[in-house]
């Protein structure tokens, strides 16, 4: 076992992470510790934009920013979050200019701007071009800036190394620490994956930035590596996480696949038709049409479908029509998504349209954050020195549903925050002594080797696939109590049956088999928890689509959802756990106890949401 | 993505495939770090033969193996879809991603061949060490250099400046190329193209600065002209990055450069 120390340790080298350490380690020592080389995180793929009302190519202000990401949210959204992300967008999009990202200028040669979907003019009047983008490969022009970035100023990077604990200095799991009461970071503790060797990382600050959990879903256009794992590590220490019903379906995955259709496409000018040729989605959103949020895209293709009026031999999906768009149009903007289809499907989109269905692509919900990034461990008490940004974590600037192009300014402007308040913190702050007799990481090599040693037992791949299936069958665009009790309980079979889970490569070096058995783990916990909220939010609002409930209920459910991982024996309700979110729902070996935490509301009062 | 049972847009049968792979163990010596002596790992051809689908990959086949016959099958992936980078490998003796490369589009009739990439040292199976690779990616200076007053807004460009340097804003970092490269092969302190690439980028990046000290950089005896033009690494680049251009474009600046 190697010991570090560092005033702050970044989990994560996406976009978040990097932005972050760029503000961090110019102002104390920092490490990034990420399970990949931080060029192939996964914001990498992110397509299309990211918007900021600079109105370098039509009238726009940020208040118009922020009333759509509340709107698109369906007023999940926290206000004040909201409003500072789309004030700070301008700067973001500034920021990364100058950090060199090429974006694509217009004739004065100014950043362009295109649009997307649910970003309007003066509320909901028509689309409004603010997304600034660079091609159809923005997230990954983003990722390269930033990496390059941190080559310039020699950030510290610990590759291919696996966090697999958090370390406090409170056992919060047990939820007896009371409100008010002092809880710090101590840490983290990580796996090398070229050697096998267990690291334990001291710190004053801690910063999450360590992605989503699309795979928990068979159709997904996350990467294999999107597991939760940050986001598990939190909750299995005892942190609560927010709003993980709410997951966002992407209208355009390619069909059997998941592959990301960036929304640009339709931004664009593509269109959505079904079996008869028609624009459907002119009767789903009169007004924006095929520039609707993601949810009610994604929900009107899924009920074309469902209608029978899905295209191919099994009418199982729709069109993605580009045909009346010019060849030159497309390549100069849409290079990429369009060689996507030619290369996994063979269709031409210059001729012919591409077949699209909605795929599982980004999680609202995550570990709770204040607008500096610091982790709440109930409603209000944050845990000192402990921040998380981007993907992971849950300010919330999506709410119920997230608007496109979002997320990347979501990662720039609140990993910014995360990354300065990290710093700051840390700079008045001391390290938290380890305990001298306790070996930090013991739980971390218990699991491990009791994984490794396990001569005969279940095997990851098997479990994984079937979680991934009854969460795509389930708890996808489209949920019931019957279909999600149907999940609760297969999820929590595959959790026992995982208590045996064994795997063939024993060795040290590069054990991905094993890895991928933790991994597995981290996305049990997680779809365990998105399945109970949406269970028990027995409404219809944004990503989350109850049939049995088909409407907004803004008395019962305006509200955040906030789940805790209790012992078994632990009765005790938490936080503000009133009327439907009482919930304390036993498990094997574990309760999750969920409570909620209310929305902060500033300008713009609940509306029914119409496009 | 990987194990999609939805219909595909174009139906294909299923078909049988056999991969070759070549497995390396570990040595038992621990890392001395880069830089020193590795000790001889030992190496094999494992041969697997296996049921696909459709419009199945190379990645596919190798995500099978590894779930459903042999854990220990060791490789690097992660979006799957050709924009991270990570599962650059040798395929029927020619750089590829394994999640850009269709199955149905190789030669079924024999074995495919599945080897990691050339010129770096390899950790396990199809992992190699990327420190290297990295390295010369740093010492070309990746990141804009500009001096002079930062303006309050954007710096400006035109869509014809912007449209000089694009094709070499495209690249992941995959090393598809460079480990493409004989001379990369027979010399290690080459930089290789993804290097030159990355300063491409930046040469002609009408915001940037930073040209004469990249030129300098790259007119070392291991920079730029070591390149024989041989093309390997146009063809490699699963981007479509016109690379041997690229380098010669970077030539021509160092020999018409003014100062």
């Amino acid at each position: 076992m190697q010991t570090h120390q560092y005033d702050v340790v970044i989990i994560g080298a996406g976009g978040a992470g990097m932005r972050a350490a760029l503000e961090s380690s110019v102002r104390t020592r920092t490490a990034v510790i990420s399970k990949l080389y931080p060029t192939r995180s996964h914001t990498g793929a992110a397509q299309g934009g990211m918007c900021a009302a600079l109105a370098n190519v039509e009238e726009d202000n940020w208040e118009w920013h922020t009333f759509d990401t509340v709107k698109g949210g369906d007023y999940l959204v926290d206000q004040d979050a909201a409003e500072i992300m789309a004030k700070e967008a301008i700067d973001a999009v500034l920021d990364l200019e100058k950090m060199g990202l090429p974006f694509n200028r217009t004739p004065e040669g100014r950043i362009d701007q295109r649009r997307f979907g649910g970003h309007t003019r003066n509320h909901g009047e028509a689309a409004v071009r603010r997304s600034c983008y660079a091609a159809d490969r923005t997230g990954h022009m983003i990722l390269q800036t930033l990496y390059q970035q941190c080559v310039k100023n020699d950030v510290a990077f610990f590759n291919e190394f696996y966090a697999l604990d958090l370390l406090v200095d409170h056992d919060l799991s047990a939820g007896n620490v009371r409100p008010g009461e002092e809880v710090n970071v101590i840490g983290v503790v990580a796996y090398e994956l070229a050697t096998g060797e267990i690291h334990v990382f001291r710190a004053k600050s801690v910063v999450f930035a360590s992605g989503g959990a699309g795979r928990m879903f068979k159709t997904t256009s996350n990467a294999h590596t999107l597991t939760g794992d940050g986001i598990a590590l939190a909750y299995r220490r005892g942190l609560p996480i927010e709003d993980m019903e709410f997951f966002q379906f992407h209208p355009t995955g390619l069909a059997g696949l998941g592959i990301l259709l960036s929304e640009a496409a339709r931004g664009e000018g593509g269109i959505l038709r079904n079996a008869d040729g028609e624009r459907f989605m002119e009767r789903y959103a009169p007004t924006i049409k095929d520039l609707a949020p993601r949810d009610i895209v994604a929900r009107s293709m899924a009920n074309e479908v469902r209608e029978g009026r899905g295209c191919g031999p099994n009418k199982d999906y729709v069109h993605l029509d580009l045909t009346h768009l010019e060849p030159a149009h497309i390549d100069a903007k849409l290079p990429d998504i369009t060689e996507f289809a030619r290369t996994y499907l063979g269709v031409e989109p210059y001729t012919e349209p591409v077949p699209v269905y909605p795929t599982a692509h980004y999680l609202m919900g995550g570990i709770p954050t204040n607008v500096e990034g610091e982790v709440l461990r109930n409603n209000d008490d944050i845990v000192k020195g402990l921040y998380a940004a981007g993907e992971c974590a849950c300010v919330s600037v999506h709410g119920s549903n997230r608007l496109g192009t979002n997320s990347l300014l979501d990662i720039n402007v609140f990993g910014r925050r995360a990354g300065i308040a990290a710093a700051e913190y840390a700079a008045g702050a001391s390290f938290i002594e380890l305990d001298d007799d306790a070996d930090p990481a013991a739980d971390v090599v218990a699991q491990l080797e009791e994984i490794r040693g396990r001569a005969d037992g279940e095997r990851p791949s098997d479990l994984r696939k079937a979680l991934a299936e009854t969460m795509d069958l389930n708890a996808q665009v489209f949920r019931t109590e019957d279909s999600l009790e149907q999940a609760l309980a297969d999820v929590r079979k595959l959790a026992r049956r995982y208590r045996n889970v064994c795997v063939q490569d024993k060795s040290q070096a590069y054990n991905t088999d094993l890895l991928e058995a933790l991994e597995l783990g981290f996305m049990l916990d997680l779809a365990e928890v998105v399945v109970l909220g949406s269970l028990l939010r027995k409404e219809s609002r944004g990503g989350h689509f109850r049939e049995d409930y088909p409407l907004r209920d803004d008395v019962g459910f305006m509200r955040h959802t906030m789940a805790y991982r209790r012992p078994l024996d632990d009765n005790g309700a938490v936080g503000d756990a009133s009327g439907p979110f009482a919930v304390n729902s036993a498990a094997t070996d574990h309760r999750v106890v969920i409570g909620s935490k209310p929305v902060t509301q500033t300008r713009y009062q609940p509306m029914e949401r119409k496009y | 993505m990987s194990d999609s049972t939805q219909t595909p847009a174009k139906e294909v049968a299923s078909f049988s495939v056999t991969l070759k792979i070549m497995r390396t163990i570990p040595s038992d010596e621990p890392s001395a770090g880069y830089g020193a002596p590795t000790p001889e790992p030992t190496s094999r051809w494992d041969t697997f033969t296996l049921t696909m689908h459709g419009t199945d990959r190379v990645l596919d086949a190798l995500h099978k193996v590894k779930w459903e016959l042999d854990g220990t099958l060791t490789f690097r992936r992660s979006c799957a879809h050709g924009v991270c980078g990570s599962d650059a490998m040798r395929i029927n003796g020619r750089n590829r991603l394994a999640c850009k490369t269709l199955l149905k589009d190789l030669n079924l009739t024999k074995p495919i061949t599945i080897e990691p990439i050339k010129g770096l040292p390899v950790l396990k199976d199809l992992v190699v060490n990327m420190d290297p690779f990295f390295d010369a990616y740093r010492e070309v200076q990746p990141f804009l250099i500009a001096y002079g007053v930062e303006p309050t807004a954007e710096r400006l460009q035109s869509v014809r400046e912007r449209a000089r340097f694009d094709d070499t804003t495209k690249c992941i970092l995959c090393a598809c190329c460079t480990t493409s490269c004989p001379v990369f092969w027979n010399d290690g302190q080459y930089f290789g193209p993804a290097a030159i690439v990355n300063a491409h980028r930046w040469i002609f990046d009408s915001r940037d600065d930073g040209a004469a000290d990249r030129m300098e950089i790259l007119n070392d005896r291991e920079g730029v002209w070591r390149c024989r033009t041989t093309f390997n690494c146009t063809d490699a680049c699963p981007r479509g990055i016109q690379v041997t251009k690229a380098i010669s474009q970077v030539k021509r600046a160092i020999l018409i450069r003014t100062h």
